[in-house]
C-alpha cells in the first residue's frame, strides 16, 4: 500500500497553504463585523483607580467602551488554571485570581484593562489610545530570584512571599547520602532562559452572538477547541456548551502558546453580546510578546554524584520556576509533573530529588511551551553530566554509555516507567552520521585557521502522549487526557475522520489518512480529516504534548477496530462464508483462499442500501472510539552539535547538527523529519537567540522582531537526521511522539558543543556572540590568576 | 482618501482608500486576498511578501496609495490556472510547509530570488537562499525544507530556458 504507514506522503492540507486559500482566524468576516483593542496596563503593577472613555467614546466609529468590573457585574468569572498542586508539607498551591479585564490591580505590562469595540481595526487602535487610565503606580516584583526574596513587592495580596507552591519529588534523604558518599560532585547554576513562543500567525478570535437563538460562535486560534468551549462555558459562564460553538479553523502554528483561553476570547465573546455585533481581534506582533503565555524561565541549582567508575550515584535539583502574575491554564504542572519527572534522563539513577518553588512576579504568564518542563529537565541533567565528564577527564559519550538505561520498561526514582529504548544504539548512529572519530582533525584544522572547534552531545528521553486520565487526575489534573474519534465510511466507501486533535502545522490531515489507506487499503485521497470544529466534532482533548500520534491516532485506530469487524460481518453475511475468515486487503473484503472478495465500496453501499444485512444489525457504517492511553510514550534521542567559534568576536556558526531520535513507529518520514527540524531550530534559537528581556520596572524590552532574535535560515544549517525506532509496547500503532523532541533535546548540545570550544563551563543561554566572548574572557583571566 | 487604481493578480482593481492604508491592508480587506498574510509590526517577517512591478516587496510596509499605476502579483496569482507554480510545486514535494503561514511570503520571496539569480547569471547555492531568506521567518520548518524547495525550483525555473537554447 503505497499510501499507506511508513509512506513519504505528500501532504493532502498543501494545497490550498501554497495558493493562498488557506483559511486562518483573521481571514473570516463576517456581516455586522466590528473590531476590538485593548487598552493596556502601561506599567507592571498598578492599582487602576478609573478609565475615562469620552475621548475615545465621541470619535467617530467607537461603537462602546467596556472594563472588567462591567464584565464582572455580568457574571463572566475569573481565568482557571487546570491542575492543583500539592506543596510538599502538604498545603494547596496559593495563586492569584486573575479577571479577564482587571478590576482593580493591573499585574503586569499588558494586562488587559479596558476593550474599545469600533467599526474598523484601525479606529478601535486609535480610540484605545484616547482612553485615559487613572493609576496609581505599586512596587514590582519582576526576575524569580528577585521576587523570592524577603521583602519582595506582592503580586498578590493572597500569596505570601509570591510563593504558589513549595512541590518535591523524590528521595531527599536518599540523595543527600548518596551524594555524602560520592566520589566526584559536580554543581551547577542553571539558567533556563524565559522565551516567547511565537507562533507565525498572531492570536485572533471573531465572536458571533445570535440574539435570536441565544448562541454563539467563536472562530479563534485553538490548540484545543473543545477544551476552549468546556472553560468557557463551565467557568467563564459565557454560554451553556450546546449555546457556543467554537471553530479553530487554520491555525498557524502554536507551540503551546494557542492551548491557552485568553482574556481577549472571553472579552470578544462578551462585547458581542454587549454590542449586538460581531467583535474581532487580531493581536498585533508587540502585543503578542506582551501577552502570548511565555515559556521557561527556571533558575536551578544542580548537584550531581558519581561514584569512582563515573557511574551516577544521586541527582538533586533545586529549582525557582517563575509563572508570571497569574496562573495559566498548564503553568502548574509545567514546572513540576512535566519537569521533575523526567529528571533522571535517561539514566539509571539510583536516587533522585526535586524541590520546584513556583513564583508570582510582575510578568506576563509563563505556561507550557514546546516541551514544556520537558526541555528544563533535559537541559540540566544533560549539562550536568557533559561537565562532570569534562571535571572527571572523562568522554562525555562514554560517561553517558556507563550510566545508560539498557533494560525495559525501566521503572525511576521519580513516577514515570519507560517503555523501550536502545540508547547505545542510538548514540552508535548519531557517532556514526557525525563523524565522531574525525573531530580532533576537524579541530586542528579550524586551529590552524584561528577557530576554536568544539563538539556536544544531548542523549535525552522525554514523556509524550499525554496522557493516562486516571493518573494524572491522581496527581492534580482536572480534566481526563485522552483523544476521541469516529470514523465514518460514506455509503461510496470514501471515508471521513473526526478528530479532537487539531492540527496547526502538524500534517494530521495526511497522517490520519494514512492510518486509515493502511488499514483499509483506499488511497488517502480517499481519505477526509476533520477536525477543529465542536459542532462537527463531539469532543476531543486537543493537540499539545506530542500527543495527536500516540492518543489521538490510537483513537482511530480503535475506531476502525469497530468499523472492520463490522465490514466483515457484512462481507460474511453476503459472500456467505464465516467472519472468521475474511480478510481486508488492497480495498478489497475477501474470503482468504478464494476469489471471492467483494469491493470496499461495496460494503459501504451494503452497509447503507440495508437490503441485505446480517439479522439484527443496524444500518450504516459509522464507529466512534475514545482512547485512554495506558501511559506516556518515550521518545529518546542522542544529538551530536559541531560549532566553530571565531575567539575574536564570539560569532558561533553551527556547522554540523546530527540528530538520531526514536520515535517509535513513523507513520510518514517527511512530517516526522519536519518535526525534526523546526523542533530542533526552535532549541538553537534558545540556545543562541532568544530571551525575554524585562527592564527592572517590568517594561519588555524585546517585543519587536528587531529586538528579540528569531532563528533565521542563515542561522542554523542544514540538519542530519536518522531514526532507530523501538516501537512503543503500550499503543496499537507502537508510535511515541516527534513534535517536541527538537526542542527539549537540542539547547543543551548546542551549549555543550560551544562549552567543549571555549574551554569553560560557565556559559548561560542565550550564547549570543557577546555572552560567548565574555565567557571566553573571563576563563582567560581566571587561568591568568591561577 | 486617495483614488487608487492597479493591476492586481492581472486583473484591475480600484478603490478609494484612507492615506495611510498599507499595500498588505488593501489587498486583505479591500480586495479579500486573504492569501497575503501579515505577522509582525516592524517589516521583519516576510509573511507579507508580494510582487509589485516584478519585484518582491514587503506589502506591510508599502502605502497603497503610492501605488497607483502599480502591476501586483500576490499569491493567489502565481500559479498558471490550475498549474502550480513551480515553486509552489516544489514546497509540497519537499514538505517545505507545515502550518502554511509564513508559506505565502516564503514563496514570493522564492520565486523572487530564483528569478534575480538567473537574469543575473548566478548560482544560487544553499548559502546564497540562506542569507537571501533573511527576511523571511518560520517557526514550523526550520527552514531545512524550505531551502531545499527552492533549490529544486530553480532547476525547475531554469528548465524551459535551457530547453530552448
Ligand atoms: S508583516 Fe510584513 S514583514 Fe511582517
Ligand atoms: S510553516 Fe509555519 S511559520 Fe512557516
Amino acid at each position: 500500500m503505497s499510501d499507506g504507514i511508513g509512506a513519504r506522503v505528500e501532504r493532502k492540507e498543501d494545497k490550498r497553504f501554497i495558493t493562498g486559500k488557506g483559511k486562518y482566524t483573521d481571514d473570516v468576516r463576517v456581516d455586522n463585523q466590528a473590531y476590538a483593542a485593548f487598552v493596556r496596563c502601561p506599567v507592571a503593577h498598578a492599582k487602576i483607580n478609573g478609565v475615562d472613555s469620552s475621548a475615545a467614546m465621541a470619535m467617530e466609529g467607537v461603537i462602546a467602551v467596556h472594563t472588567g468590573p462591567e464584565m464582572k457585574e455580568d457574571g463572566i468569572g475569573d481565568i482557571i488554571t487546570g491542575w492543583s498542586i500539592t506543596s510538599k508539607d502538604g498545603s494547596p498551591m496559593q495563586c492569584g485570581v486573575w479577571n479577564p479585564m482587571v478590576t482593580t490591580y493591573g499585574r503586569y505590562v499588558g494586562d488587559a484593562v479596558a476593550v474599545v469595540v469600533a467599526e474598523t481595526q484601525a479606529i478601535a487602535r486609535a480610540a484605545a489610545e484616547l482612553v485615559e487610565l487613572d493609576y496609581e503606580e505599586l512596587p514590582a516584583s519582576i526576575g524569580v530570584e528577585d521576587a523570592f526574596q524577603d521583602g519582595a513587592a506582592q503580586v498578590h495580596e493572597n500569596v505570601p512571599g509570591n510563593l504558589i507552591y513549595d512541590w518535591e519529588i523524590g528521595d531527599e534523604a536518599a540523595v543527600a547520602a548518596a551524594l555524602e558518599g560520592a566520589h566526584h560532585i559536580t554543581e551547577m547554576k542553571i539558567v533556563n532562559n524565559r522565551l516567547s513562543p511565537n507562533p507565525m500567525e498572531p492570536r485572533s478570535a471573531v465572536a458571533i452572538f445570535d440574539e435570536a437563538e441565544d448562541h454563539y460562535t467563536l472562530y479563534t486560534t485553538s490548540q484545543n477547541p473543545h477544551v476552549a468551549r468546556l472553560v468557557l462555558s463551565a467557568f467563564y459562564n459565557v454560554a451553556p456548551e450546546h449555546k457556543l460553538r467554537v471553530i479553530a479553523p487554520d491555525v498557524g502554528g502554536g507551540f503551546g502558546s494557542k492551548i491557552y483561553i485568553y482574556p481577549e476570547e472571553i472579552t470578544c465573546l462578551w462585547a458581542s453580546m454587549k454590542t449586538g455585533r460581531s467583535v474581532k481581534w487580531t493581536s498585533d506582533r508587540t502585543e503578542a510578546f506582551l501577552t502570548d503565555a511565555h515559556g521557561r524561565d527556571h533558575v536551578t541549582k544542580a548537584t550531581m554524584g558519581f561514584d569512582a567508575e563515573g557511574r551516577i550515584v544521586g541527582f538533586k535539583t533545586d529549582t525557582l520556576a517563575n509563572i508570571g502574575a497569574y496562573v495559566s491554564l498548564f503553568a502548574t504542572v509545567t514546572p513540576t509533573y512535566l519537569h521533575g519527572t523526567l529528571l533522571s534522563g535517561c539514566y539509571d539513577m539510583p536516587a533522585v530529588y526535586g524541590n520546584v518553588k513556583a513564583i508570582h512576579t510582575n510578568t506576563v504568564p509563563v505556561d507550557a511551551y514546546r516541551g514544556a518542563g520537558r526541555p528544563e529537565a533535559t537541559y540540566s541533567v544533560e549539562r550536568m553530566i557533559e561537565t562532570a565528564a569534562r571535571e572527571m577527564g572523562m568522554d562525555p559519550a562514554e560517561l553517558r554509555r556507563k550510566n545508560f538505561i539498557t533494560e525495559f520498561p525501566y521503572q525511576t526514582q521519580v513516577i514515570l516507567q519507560y517503555d523501550s529504548g536502545d540508547y547505545h544504539k542510538t548514540l552508535d548512529m548519531a557517532q556514526d552520521i557525525a563523524d565522531v572519530a574525525g573531530f580532533a582533525a576537524r579541530k586542528a584544522e579550524a586551529a590552524s585557521r584561528g577557530k576554536l572547534r568544539g563538539l556536544g552531545y544531548s542523549t535525552f528521553v522525554e514523556a509524550c502522549g499525554i496522557a493516562p486520565s486516571a493518573a494524572v487526575g491522581s496527581l492534580g489534573a482536572a480534566v481526563g487526557l485522552w483523544e476521541s474519534a469516529e470514523v465514518r465510511v460514506n455509503p461510496v466507501g470514501s471515508v471521513e475522520i473526526l478528530t479532537g486533535c487539531h492540527s496547526h502545522g502538524q500534517g494530521h490531515e495526511t497522517t490520519f489518512a494514512q492510518v486509515v489507506a493502511d488499514r483499509l487499503g483506499i488511497p488517502v485521497d480517499n481519505v477526509s480529516v476533520v477536525h477543529g470544529d465542536t459542532d462537527k466534532v463531539q469532543f476531543g482533548m486537543g493537540t499539545y504534548g506530542s500527543r495527536s500520534g500516540p492518543v489521538g491516532m490510537s483513537a482511530i485506530v480503535k475506531a476502525l477496530d469497530k468499523v472492520e469487524a463490522k465490514a466483515k460481518k457484512i462481507a460474511a453475511h453476503t459472500l456467505e462464508a464465516s467472519e472468521d475468515d475474511i480478510v481486508i486487503e488492497n480495498g478489497e473484503v475477501k474470503v482468504a483462499g478464494t476469489d471471492k472478495s467483494m469491493a470496499w465500496h461495496e460494503i459501504g453501499l451494503a452497509a447503507y442500501i440495508a437490503h441485505n444485512l446480517p439479522e439484527g444489525m443496524e444500518p450504516g457504517l459509522k464507529e466512534a472510539a475514545f482512547y485512554d492511553p495506558l501511559n506516556f510514550s518515550f521518545p529518546a534521542g542522542a544529538l551530536i552539535c559541531e560549532v566553530e567559534v571565531d575567539p575574536e568576536t564570539g560569532v558561533t556558526d553551527i556547522v554540523k547538527f546530527t540528530a538520531v531520535d526514536d520515535f517509535g513507529n513513523i507513520i510518514n518520514p517527511n512530517i516526522v523529519e519536519g518535526q525534526v527540524h523546526g523542533g530542533v531550530t526552535q532549541g538553537i534559537g534558545q540556545a543562541m537567540l532568544e530571551q525575554v528581556v524585562y527592564d527592572d520596572d517590568g517594561q519588555m524590552l524585546t517585543a519587536s522582531y528587531m529586538d528579540y532574535c528569531m532563528p533565521r535560515a542563515d542561522d542554523v544549517p542544514s540538519y542530519a537526521l536518522d531514526h532507530n525506532a523501538t516501537p512503543s509496547p503500550l499503543n496499537p500503532l507502537g508510535v511515541k511522539g516527534c513534535g517536541e523532541a527538537g526542542a527539549i533535546g537540542s539547547p543543551p548540545a548546542v551549549i555543550n558543543a560551544i562549552t567543549d570550544a571555549i574551554g569553560t563551563n560557565d556559559l548561560q543561554m542565550p550564547a549570543t556572540p557577546l555572552a560567548v566572548w565574555t565567557a571566553l574572557q573571563n576563563a582567560k583571566s581566571s587561568m591568568a590568576a591561577e | 482618501m486617495t483614488q487608487i487604481k492597479m493591476t492586481v493578480n492581472g486583473k484591475s482593481a480600484s478603490a478609494d482608500v484612507p492615506d495611510n492604508t498599507l499595500l498588505s491592508e488593501f489587498l486583505r480587506e479591500n480586495l479579500r486576498l486573504t492569501g497575503t498574510h501579515v505577522g509582525c509590526d516592524t517589516s521583519q517577517c516576510g509573511a507579507c511578501v508580494v510582487h509589485v512591478d516584478g519585484r518582491a516587496v514587503k506589502s506591510c510596509t508599502v502605502l497603497a496609495a503610492s501605488l497607483d499605476g502599480a502591476d501586483v502579483t500576490t499569491i493567489e496569482g502565481v500559479a498558471n490556472g490550475k498549474e502550480l507554480h513551480p515553486m509552489q510545486a516544489a514546497f509540497k514535494k519537499h514538505h517545505g510547509l507545515q502550518c502554511g503561514f509564513c508559506t505565502p511570503g516564503m514563496i514570493m520571496s522564492g520565486i523572487d530570488m530564483v528569478s534575480r539569480y538567473q537574469a543575473e547569471g548566478q548560482a544560487l547555492t544553499e548559502d546564497a537562499i540562506r542569507h537571501e531568506l533573511e527576511g523571511n521567518i518560520c517557526r514550523c520548518t526550520g527552514y531545512h525544507n524550505i531551502v531545499k524547495a527552492i533549490e529544486d525550483a530553480a532547476d525547475q525555473m531554469s528548465a524551459p530556458a535551457q530547453a530552448a537554447e
